[in-house]
């Protein structure tokens, strides 16, 4: 404990800083760090070095190489720079790397050195060449600001949405600015630029010169100037070694500071310490050797650099990396302060005291309490520790705070446990991923600004799958947000692995992800399209489509997904149907009946011309001819028109080997031909009737001939055209032609259908007529029909038939057939006898 | 006459609770667009609405106006309007026609498209194609069981059959899922769970995830009915398919029971007007004929006439005190029940009228034979004959497919010249009737390889029992399709008669095709439930081309009280007929249980030809 604060240094009268070592690097740079170009991104962020950016020789040995590290030095990527000269590098909020050329190009890449994809600043700059790069970060993205040979700026506030704004022109601007930087206040990107003693500031419409407040006199130059993180405060540093700090909107001065080096910095980082209650305000300033800790106080923090070193601004404090080593500079907090400040009496402090008297097994422990409880401070102690402990690097030091906490909470009777069990998992969450192997130095406040799904994203970023994973699961995250978010991401990056086979890879996928809920195949899909890998994407569903439609393994994960699934079965349909070429679409959607079959019935409705070209990959000649008749019927209006849809689905049945169906159509063709004819000769309507209907017309037309012509063209079985015939003439009532009719030959029919006809048209006269030749089978029924029960019953009698007889009976009403009645009775007695 | 329920059948669950919900669930939608609004709603589900909401409730939640939606632009004027819809591509392409006409025309209005029972992607998508994606709100009323009586429950999805069996459409049988996993958390777990068919399988399979899922909430819940059973329509179409001769499958037949009400026409109620009946269970008249075969059914109501007089009648010698308890308890009913049995003469009269000539006669005939499987030759020409005269499309397509179905496929000569009788007399785009029919299985024509089934019998008769059972065995795997012969000899389909049936006083369930034939759908329920399995019933499965599609699933019964294993609820996948209801019902009261139905739609031959004929558009 008594060396504890060793490293801490005070500022003024109430701010303490302490550096401590974060990583040391084992990235064994060759070149100094001077030599390169550097990128640091924020928030423990990746860096990226470009060797040799300045060689103008052509070699390969000596060609600019970019290499990408983790914040621990871990290698990343490395590649041989071919393009153009760099000016300037910088990460982007997403943590991609922007490489500003010369030429106004910038070359946008990913964390693992792929090429993402190229923009330029702007045509003007191809003459003028870029002189200076600035990337910044604002709440909409980050951006990039150009100042070019001729003096203008040109800035673009998001590059993900790229336009491209330039700045108006200094006026009496000759050289290049002693330092700039970009401004951003209320949403607006602005250009700060120092010309010997003035300062400009640029919007997009006016450029004004403004002056800092109480500055002190005899300034020719700014040197350098830092805007803080949040753009809140900025820094000025003269000629003079005067160093001046305020509201970056330059309306207010904080304190100033004169250090008496007259040398440029190298680089100089202000920053506001980010918590609001906050009493200091600093500024980092480096020169080759020296670093300085500049504030509020007479006196400033000194340090000496051993080594070259790079400063990276952070939200709480700076990381400085050097060859060696890579540490942490930050105001210390004010619960930390409150605890291990020297002779502190805070209750934390008390606590922590009395929880380590505990473990001795001493009974100051009791006094330390006493003392705590009896100002009433226990829970502002356990609060403190708690506090304290997040903002400790060292798990020990976590450790001890928190043992102290939970050692506190004990005496306390309602302390609420979320905070003490929220900071117990943030730290294990950010020791985790401040593992060297992992790389990225969070502090507690920025990881709480970041929050934990950029987090996981930026895992994801650096495939780290498994650990994203265990985040997730460790802070019960929902499936959704955590680990379908991350299976879906890693399924995406495994497509894009082209040297592992698709069979491999499609396995891989379905295996760890089938039973997932909220992972979208059809992403996964189009991203292995999108890499050219076709026959992947279709892998990708068709495995595990398959594996839930076809049963062979339980539908664990259930029906929502199930039925998400089929939308995304089509949904990915739908895309592969806009994007692959039409053949190969059906190809794939052959082996998949489900899918199929969704298919056609959307076609069915929306895309008909679709439906066609299905069947015809398919040869599928049968379903081919049924499209072609369909259309016949609904979209072809005039004759020809139709016939010729008919002539290709009996094509179509032809080669489906229904001659059955090819037939029929044929003879359709024939009829509608026909039909045309008639209409046009007899008037009337044809078109569209039945061949029954057809010719039953013609007879109630009167054209007898005609229909008798068509009943043989047609081959017509006799017995339908005798039905026809009989229905025909007696709804005419035309009972001299019926019974020529019935005398033309022997009735395939028989005679009862003339009874029956005759009597539905109440003619008894003309069914008795009939009913006399009705065959001995039916002459019964043919008697009863026209009403002549005793005749009927006579030749019941004569048949000695039991169901005829008591047919017969059933038909004897009231007082008439009385007799009859009773002669059947009486043959009914005898035949018993018999 | 009506047969009471033995003294120790269990009660039915109430199902009013599924009203309740559906309409609950209507209104709360409605109110999601704060008021006045117009309701379109889609013609299929106007009368399923009409059931759950009427207008004035409509009204409450502050619908202005009610427009059927069809293909006509809608004359609304109001600012919001809401369309009630089955998720239907049709439809989609109409609710786009009116945005896109509105944005022409400059004018914004709120839109909300409430899918019923769900909404499906490819609705969705078309109307993002349509560029409209945005402009409307998409809902789901999960709207998927009416209670359209006390025992049987309609999903109202007529198109279920249409596009599962036919088209292959898997999408519907979530939505079965979905209504079966609403039963069994209203009304408990079920513990013995049968079924058999592939999308019964399915929609089984589906139902048990969504129970997984969300496992808990009904596990410690005492069952209220203790089996399930899950049927696919086309595991027996032969019934189906058979004319309906009780009197609620006739007047479904005669007049088409929609909905659970029926539109009597002025024939029936000898007015001037239609009237549209309630038929269910509180209907006391026709509560009492409507499992009845219809040569009862007169006599019953004439009966019942002469009592109802001898009530009015005793109004006679009544003093004023007597006379007033009559008149101010007694009439109202009496009166009820004198208008509700005059319905039911005239539609008798008018069934009558339609049923009792000689056709009919002859086509029950013609049925039974092939049922039988005698006089296949007679039955033919029958069928052909029908034809020639161009009695009714539906109809003679129904019997082409009874023949097919019964003789395992047309002999190849009848296939061709009944199809060609068939395209001559109603028009030749029939032959795209007969792709569908063919492709459901129901109209086929027999693989040369069928017509070792006649070989088999003939050989079958001349050896013993046992080796019969192998030969059938043999020869039925050459077979591909399903051999209702072999099945109905199985299952006894067809009862031995002895003398005459007589239909006042049934003896089995056969007594509803009139003592002919036990619906092969009903037996396989009642045998399964006898054994509690499909065991011994392999070699049905097999002949029912179902082996991998038949499962129980029995879990412990300790729970569950004898009262509710007595409680069965039948789901037909692609609707069941009246028929099979009176049959169930009448096995229920043999054997005190009582049977719930649950089906897609409720069914009839003609639906099912309908939904197979392809009509020019």
């Amino acid at each position: 404990m008594d060396c504890y604060t060793a490293n801490w240094n005070p500022l003024g009268d109430s701010a303490f800083y302490r550096k401590y070592e974060l990583y040391s690097m084992d990235w064994d740079l060759k070149e100094e760090l001077r030599d390169c170009l550097v990128a640091a991104a924020p928030y423990g962020g990746p860096i990226a070095l470009l060797r040799n950016p300045w060689r103008k020789e052509k070699a390969a040995s000596v060609r600019p190489v970019l290499d990408i590290y983790s914040a621990s030095g871990m290698p990343l990527a490395s590649l041989l720079w071919k393009s153009g000269p760099v000016v300037s590098l910088g990460w982007s909020a997403e943590e991609e790397l922007l490489c500003v050329q010369e030429d106004g190009a910038v070359l946008v890449y990913g964390l693992h050195g792929d090429f993402r994809r190229h923009f330029s600043m702007g045509n003007e700059v191809l003459q003028n060449r870029v002189l200076d790069a600035r990337i910044f970060h604002t709440e909409f993205g980050s951006g990039v600001a150009i100042l070019t040979g001729a003096h203008r700026f040109t800035l673009s506030a998001n590059v993900g949405d790229l336009k491209l704004r330039r700045m108006p022109e200094v006026p009496g601007l000759q050289s290049a600015p002693s330092c700039w930087t970009v401004l951003c206040q209320d949403r607006v990107a602005h250009i700060l630029l120092a010309v010997g003693p003035d300062l400009y500031l640029l919007d997009h419409a006016a450029c004004s010169a403004v002056t800092p407040p109480g500055l002190a006199p005899g300034v020719s130059s700014f040197l350098q100037m830092a805007v803080s993180f949040t753009y809140r405060h900025l820094a000025l540093f003269t000629d003079t070694g005067y160093i001046w700090m305020g509201t970056a909107s330059l309306k207010e001065k904080l304190c100033e500071f004169n250090c008496n080096i007259r040398a440029p910095p190298k680089q100089m980082v202000c920053w506001c310490v980010y918590a609001a209650h906050s009493k200091e305000r600093a500024v980092v300033v480096a020169w080759e050797r020296r670093l300085m800790v500049v504030g509020d106080a007479p006196e400033s923090i000194q340090f000496v650099l051993d080594e070259d070193s790079y400063l990276v601004p952070e939200l709480d404090g700076v990381r400085i990396f050097s060859r060696s080593t890579h540490e942490f500079l930050h105001e210390v907090p004010a619960a930390s302060e409150e605890i291990f400040k020297i002779a502190s009496m805070a209750p934390g402090a008390l606590l922590l005291e009395a929880q380590k008297e505990y473990e001795k097994e001493s009974q100051k422990a009791d006094e330390y309490l006493r003392e705590i409880q009896e100002l009433g401070q226990l829970t502002q102690a356990v609060q403190q520790c708690i506090e304290a402990a997040g903002h400790e690097h060292q798990p020990d030091m976590q450790k001890s705070l928190l043992r102290a906490a939970s050692f506190g909470k004990c005496f306390l009777d309602r302390f609420p446990p979320d905070s003490f069990v929220h900071m117990c998992q943030d730290l294990r969450v950010l020791n985790a991923v401040r593992d060297y192997h992992i790389g990225i130095p969070l502090t507690y406040s920025q990881y709480k600004q970041l929050t934990i799904q950029v987090l996981l994203d930026r895992l994801v970023l650096r495939r780290l799958y498994p650990l994203a994973i265990q985040i997730c699961e460790y802070l019960r995250l929902p499936e959704v947000q955590g680990v379908s978010r991350i299976l879906a991401h890693w399924a995406c990056y495994k497509v894009q692995q082209k040297d592992v086979s698709d069979e491999d890879v499609a396995r891989a996928i379905n295996q760890k992800l089938g039973d997932t809920p909220g992972v979208s195949y059809s992403d996964i899909a189009a991203r292995a399209y999108g890499c050219g890998r076709t026959e992947l994407a279709i892998k990708v569903w068709v495995c595990w489509s398959m594996s839930h439609a076809q049963g062979s393994r339980p539908l664990r994960a259930g029906t929502l997904i199930w039925v998400r699934a089929r939308l995304g079965v089509f949904t990915v349909l739908l895309h592969l149907k806009n994007e692959l070429n039409r053949g190969d679409f059906f190809m794939t959607l052959r082996n998949q009946p489900m899918a199929l079959s969704l298919y056609r019935q959307f076609c069915k409705h929306q895309e008909l011309e679709t439906l066609k070209d299905l069947y015809n990959q398919d040869d599928n000649h049968q379903e081919l001819g049924s499209f072609h008749i369909r259309a016949s019927y609904a979209a072809e209006e005039r004759i020809e028109g139709r016939v010729a849809a008919l002539q290709t689905a009996a094509d179509a049945f032809y080669k489906a080997k229904n001659e059955f169906a090819a037939k029929a159509t044929e003879d359709q063709m024939r009829l509608l031909r026909l039909q045309r004819r008639l209409e046009d000769e007899l008037g009337g309507q044809f078109l569209d009737l039945s061949l029954h209907d057809t010719v039953t017309t013609l007879i109630l037309g009167g054209h007898n001939k005609r229909a008798e012509q068509l009943a043989r063209d047609f081959r017509i079985p006799d017995k339908r055209l005798w039905w026809l015939k009989l229905t025909a003439l007696a709804d005419l009532e035309d009972w001299e032609e019926l019974e020529k009719f019935s005398k033309s030959k022997k009735s395939p029919i028989g005679y009862l259908p003339f009874v029956e006809i005759c009597m539905k048209q109440h003619n008894k006269y003309e069914a008795k007529k009939y009913a006399s030749r009705v065959g001995p089978e039916q002459k019964v029924k043919a008697l009863l029909l026209v009403g002549d029960v005793a005749q009927a019953a006579d030749v019941a009698i004569e048949h000695r038939n039991e169901a005829e007889l008591s047919l017969v009976l059933s038909h004897c009403t009231g007082a008439t057939d009385g007799a009859t009645a009773d002669k059947i009775q009486r043959a009914r007695a005898q035949a018993q006898k018999k | 006459m009506a047969f009471p329920h033995r003294p120790d059948a269990p009660e039915l669950p109430d199902f009013s609770m599924l009203k309740r919900l559906a309409r609950d669930q209507l209104i709360y939608l409605l109110e999601q667009l704060p008021g006045k609004k117009d309701l379109f709603i889609e013609a299929d589900l106007m009368s399923p609405l009409d059931r759950i909401a009427n207008v004035s409730i409509l009204k409450q939640h502050e619908v202005d106006k009610l427009y059927k939606v069809e293909n006509k632009p809608a004359l609304s004027s109001s600012e919001q309007l809401c369309f009630l819809v089955r998720p239907r591509i049709k439809n989609m392409r109409y609710i786009a026609s009116l945005v896109n006409a509105d944005k022409l025309a400059g004018r914004t209005r709120k839109y909300k498209v409430i899918f019923s029972p769900q909404k499906f992607y490819a609705c969705e998508m078309v109307l993002e194609e349509e560029g409209i994606y945005g402009d409307v709100s998409c809902d789901e009323w999960a709207f998927s069981l009416l209670p359209l009586d006390v025992d049987l429950l309609s999903m109202e999805l007529p198109e279920f059959f249409r596009d599962y069996f036919l088209e292959g459409d898997q999408r519907w049988i979530n939505t079965v899922a979905q209504a079966l996993h609403l039963l069994s958390t209203l009304y408990g777990p079920f513990p013995n769970c049968y079924g058999i068919g592939r999308c019964a399988k399915m929609a089984y399979e589906l139902w048990r995830n969504l129970e997984e899922e969300e496992d808990g909430e009904t596990k410690g819940r005492r069952p209220e009915i203790g089996h399930i059973f899950l049927l696919d329509r086309d595991v027996d179409f032969v019934t189906a398919l058979c004319s309906q001769v009780v009197y609620e499958g006739l007047v479904d037949d005669t007049f088409r029971i929609k909905c659970g009400s029926v539109d009597f026409g002025p024939e029936v109620t000898s007015s001037d007007k239609s009237l549209k009946v309630l038929l269910n269970a509180d209907d006391k008249v026709f509560n009492e004929i409507r499992n009845e075969h219809f040569s009862n059914v007169f006599g019953f109501l004439s009966q019942k006439a002469r009592n109802l007089q001898a009530q009015y009648d005793r109004r006679r010698g009544m003093d004023i005190k007597q006379m007033k308890n009559f008149v101010s308890q007694e009439l109202k009913g009496l009166k009820q029940e004198h208008r509700l049995l005059s319905l039911h003469i005239g539609a008798c009269e008018s069934i009558m009228k339609k049923k009792t000539k000689q056709d009919f006669q002859e086509l029950i005939k013609t049925e039974h034979a092939l049922l039988e499987g005698f006089n296949i030759r007679e039955s033919t020409s029958y069928i052909e004959e029908h034809i020639d005269r161009q009695v009714s499309p539906i109809e003679s397509l129904r019997l082409m497919c009874l023949l097919s179905i019964t003789e395992n496929g047309l002999i190849p000569k009848d296939y061709r010249s009944l199809k060609t009788q068939y395209l001559q007399s109603y028009g030749p785009e029939h032959l795209l009737t007969f792709s569908n029919l063919r492709r459901a299985g129901l109209l086929t024509e027999q693989a040369p390889g069928d017509t070792l089934t006649a070989v088999e019998s003939k050989v079958s008769k001349l050896v013993t029992d046992k080796a019969a059972g192998k030969i059938t065995d043999a020869f039925s795997s050459l077979a591909k399709r399903s051999n209702f012969r072999a099945i109905s000899k199985k299952l006894n389909l067809i009862p031995r008669v002895d003398g005459e049936y007589d239909l006042k006083v049934p003896r089995d369930m056969a007594y509803v095709f009139s003592g002919a034939y036990v619906p092969l759908s009903c037996r396989i329920i009642e045998q399964v439930l006898e054994r509690r399995s499909w065991q011994g019933l392999d070699e049905v499965v097999r002949l029912l081309n179902c082996s991998d599609f038949a499962f129980t699933d029995m879990t412990k019964e300790d729970k569950a009280s004898s009262e509710s294993l007595r409680l069965i609820l039948v789901v037909f996948l692609g609707g069941c007929t009246f028929s099979e209801i009176s049959a169930l019902r009448f096995l229920g009261r043999e054997k005190g249980y009582r049977f719930i139905f649950l089906t897609t739609a409720v069914t009839n031959s003609a639906r099912l030809m309908e939904a197979m004929s392809e009509v020019k558009a």
